[in-house]
């Protein structure tokens, strides 16, 4: 099976996509002529031209919001944002419009568009342009969030997320772009809103989504040399979330520790630790633990950035803790 | 202008209809107000009284076959314009399921998207990015349609606004973007608060040229979009009008209004639209006492037929909460 990048898969799921259906169309900032700030969209503009694959002025309230117009009578709008935090000035179009039009009008107007782009914290960028934003968006009923963490995930994830008639945020990672991994040749879908376990154990169930589930992985190898054989899900999407896949899981192995680069408070992390807290009660040998972000802005210092995420060191420590085996 | 025009030009089918829209929409805004009192309808509901000349003369210059209208929140009369059904948009504003958005949307949320209404739309200026978003997608389908775009002059200092005829420009996207400058954002005079006092001029920043339209004048509105239409459907060119109008009640049901002076109220009245357009009929012989009685009363047993008819209808079953938040 072929083995390629994070950046390339989602770039065939765009292609793919845009032969199979002329309404849809790739807008952003240098998505173009630039080939893509991370270079995701490289060559399709060549392939598609200026009418599908359309470079923005910096502006984005405006092509968001073009965007959702455009979706709201028929085309089927793949938006790039630069990166989330970017989004951050489009946040108005996305939850206002994207995710309200159709309840409240009744159900007469669908919206099927793909709000995508880098997310989560990268290297050396500092506060306004390192920041995990999925909890913003996972939020809002009338969205649907994905964040893969594999190159067949995110190519699988995106061709779903296309030709969804809902709005679909579709979060990636900088530093995942580079990431490689199998991926069929053949036509494929992953459905929105499955988990999958990822690794099986039976002593620890670790759950996160996107970049952190590579820690998780990571910080499950560590505790294997220790004889703790973790299970470890991924949750691919987050809206909605596949909690059933969790709760199966930590029926199984009595722990949980959940995972997620955002800040701790109010986050996906904190839901789905309420979430398997109420639903497996019973099952659970420990009280759930979160490793999220540190609650600050994210320095540019790289010893303290570093710092502010989760880790190997903090996921094992968590591990260690809900199974009484903190030294 | 068209104060003078000959209303040949215009026809009897034509002027009768703008007349007849007029009337309607100000006996239906008159019952709606007088259910608001009864407390039938709830929430917010801004009244368009006073400013029908826009809607109206603007709507009538499209083919909505092929054409789109978006608007803010003061949307009850421009739904009618579309020739929505006085039943299912006073249900809409009793919150009722037989409303045009089953009850979930209300006042500022009117929808037919087989008439090609978009809306209704609740945050000052979200809507102008979407106009340009329909238009791209007319463009992108070369469907030859334009799309008329209302906003208050609230909404113009927006960066909304200001993105969205910057991308209209750029990409020639036949929009015409229409101003109600009714001169006041909800009780800010217009001119406390923006550094240009003729917004119409505000286009020329994005190569698009503004012109001022006499808001209270229905054939003048007319014969501006019209014009305006023609030209984006030629060449994709963008128009921006502003509309000198003003409305009569408060922003919305609450708001006494204190911020202007009666004389001011009391000098629009007498431009009112409706009598400017009566009395050019009579004094053509287009139009006889008893048939504006006629109309009138028919207009009045229209609004009280809506209003029996929301009152009689059920409101929406509680099962219905959960349907339309996704396709």
């Amino acid at each position: 099976m072929p083995i390629i990048t994070v950046r390339e898969a989602i770039r065939q799921a765009m292609d793919e996509e845009m032969a199979r259906d002329d309404r849809v169309c790739l807008i952003g900032e240098e998505v173009a002529e630039y080939n893509g700030a991370y270079k995701v969209s490289q060559g399709l503009w060549d392939k598609y031209g200026s009418r599908r694959v359309v470079d923005t002025p910096i502006a984005e309230e405006g092509f968001a919001g073009l965007g959702v117009g455009a979706a709201m009578t028929g085309l089927r709008p793949i938006v790039e944002f630069m990166t989330f935090n970017f989004a951050l000035m489009a946040i108005d179009q996305v939850i206002n419009n994207a995710a309200k039009m159709l309840y409240m009008s009744g159900g007469q107007i669908p919206v099927p568009i793909v709000f995508r782009g880098p997310n989560g914290p990268a290297e050396y960028l500092a506060a306004q342009h390192s920041q995990a934003l999925q909890s913003f968006f996972a939020h809002v009923p009338g969205l649907k969030v994905a964040a893969p963490s594999t190159p067949y995930d995110a190519k699988g994830l995106l061709k779903s997320a296309i030709r969804d008639d809902n709005p679909v945020i579709f979060l990636e990672a900088e530093l995942m772009y580079a990431w490689t991994g199998e991926v069929p040749d053949g036509e494929y879908l992953v459905p929105l809103g499955q988990g999958v376990v990822r690794r099986p154990g039976h002593d620890v169930t670790v759950v996160s989504f996107s970049k952190p589930m590579r820690v998780a992985l990571e910080a499950a190898d560590a505790l294997a040399a220790e004889g703790i054989d973790a299970e470890v899900v991924d949750l691919r999407s987050l809206r909605p979330l596949d909690d059933a896949v969790v709760c199966e899981s930590v029926r199984r192995t009595h722990r949980c520790v959940v995972v997620d680069e955002a800040w701790p408070v109010a986050s996906v992390g904190s839901h789905l630790a309420w979430l398997v807290s109420r639903n497996c009660f019973d099952d659970l040998d420990a009280p759930v633990e979160c490793v999220a972000s540190e609650d600050v802005p994210m320095p540019y210092n790289h010893r303290l950035e570093l710092a502010v995420q989760p880790s190997v060191e903090k996921i094992v420590r968590a591990v260690k803790r809900v199974m009484y085996r903190e030294s | 202008m068209a104060k003078n025009a000959d209303l040949k030009a215009y026809g009897r089918e034509l002027t009768a209809k703008l007349l007849r829209d007029m009337v309607l929409m100000r006996r239906f805004e008159e019952k709606a107000g007088q259910m608001y009192g009864l407390r039938k309808i709830g929430g917010f509901c801004h009244l368009y009284i006073g400013q029908e000349a826009v809607a109206t003369g603007a709507v009538a210059a499209l083919d909505l076959a092929r054409d789109y209208v978006i608007t803010a929140y003061r949307d009850h009369g421009h739904a009618l314009a579309c020739g929505m059904d006085p039943g299912a948009l006073m249900a809409e504003l009793y919150g009722k399921a037989t409303g045009c958005s089953k009850g979930k949307g209300g006042s500022m949320h009117l929808f037919d998207a087989p008439r090609h209404f978009l809306g209704g739309h609740g945050i000052v200026g979200g809507q102008i990015p979407l106009a340009a978003g329909v238009a791209f997608k007319i463009r992108y389908r070369d469907e030859g349609g334009v799309v008329l775009c209302f906003f208050g002059d609230g909404a113009i200092h927006q960066g909304a606004f200001h993105e969205s005829l910057n991308m209209a420009k750029i990409w020639k996207l036949p929009v015409i973007f229409i101003c109600e400058n009714n001169q006041y954002g909800m009780g800010t005079d217009f001119r406390r608060v923006s550094a240009v006092h003729d917004l119409h001029a505000m286009g020329c920043a994005y190569g698009i040229e503004g012109r001022l339209v006499d808001g209270m004048d229905v054939l003048a509105v007319y014969d501006a979009v019209r014009e305006a239409a023609e030209r984006a459907r030629a060449d994709g060119e963008p128009a921006f009008l502003e509309a000198r109008t003003y409305r009569y009640r408060g922003h919305s049901m609450s708001d006494p209004a204190k911020y202007r002076t009666k004389e001011e109220l009391q000098a629009y009245k007498e431009q009112d639209p409706i009598l400017i357009l009566k009395a050019r009929l009579e004094q053509a012989g287009w139009l006889e006492p008893a048939a504006y009685e006629a109309l009138d009363a028919e207009c009045k047993a229209v609004s009280e037929a809506a209003a029996a008819f929301a009152d009689q209808s059920p409101e929406p079953p509680l099962s219905d909460l959960y349907n339309d938040v996704l396709v």
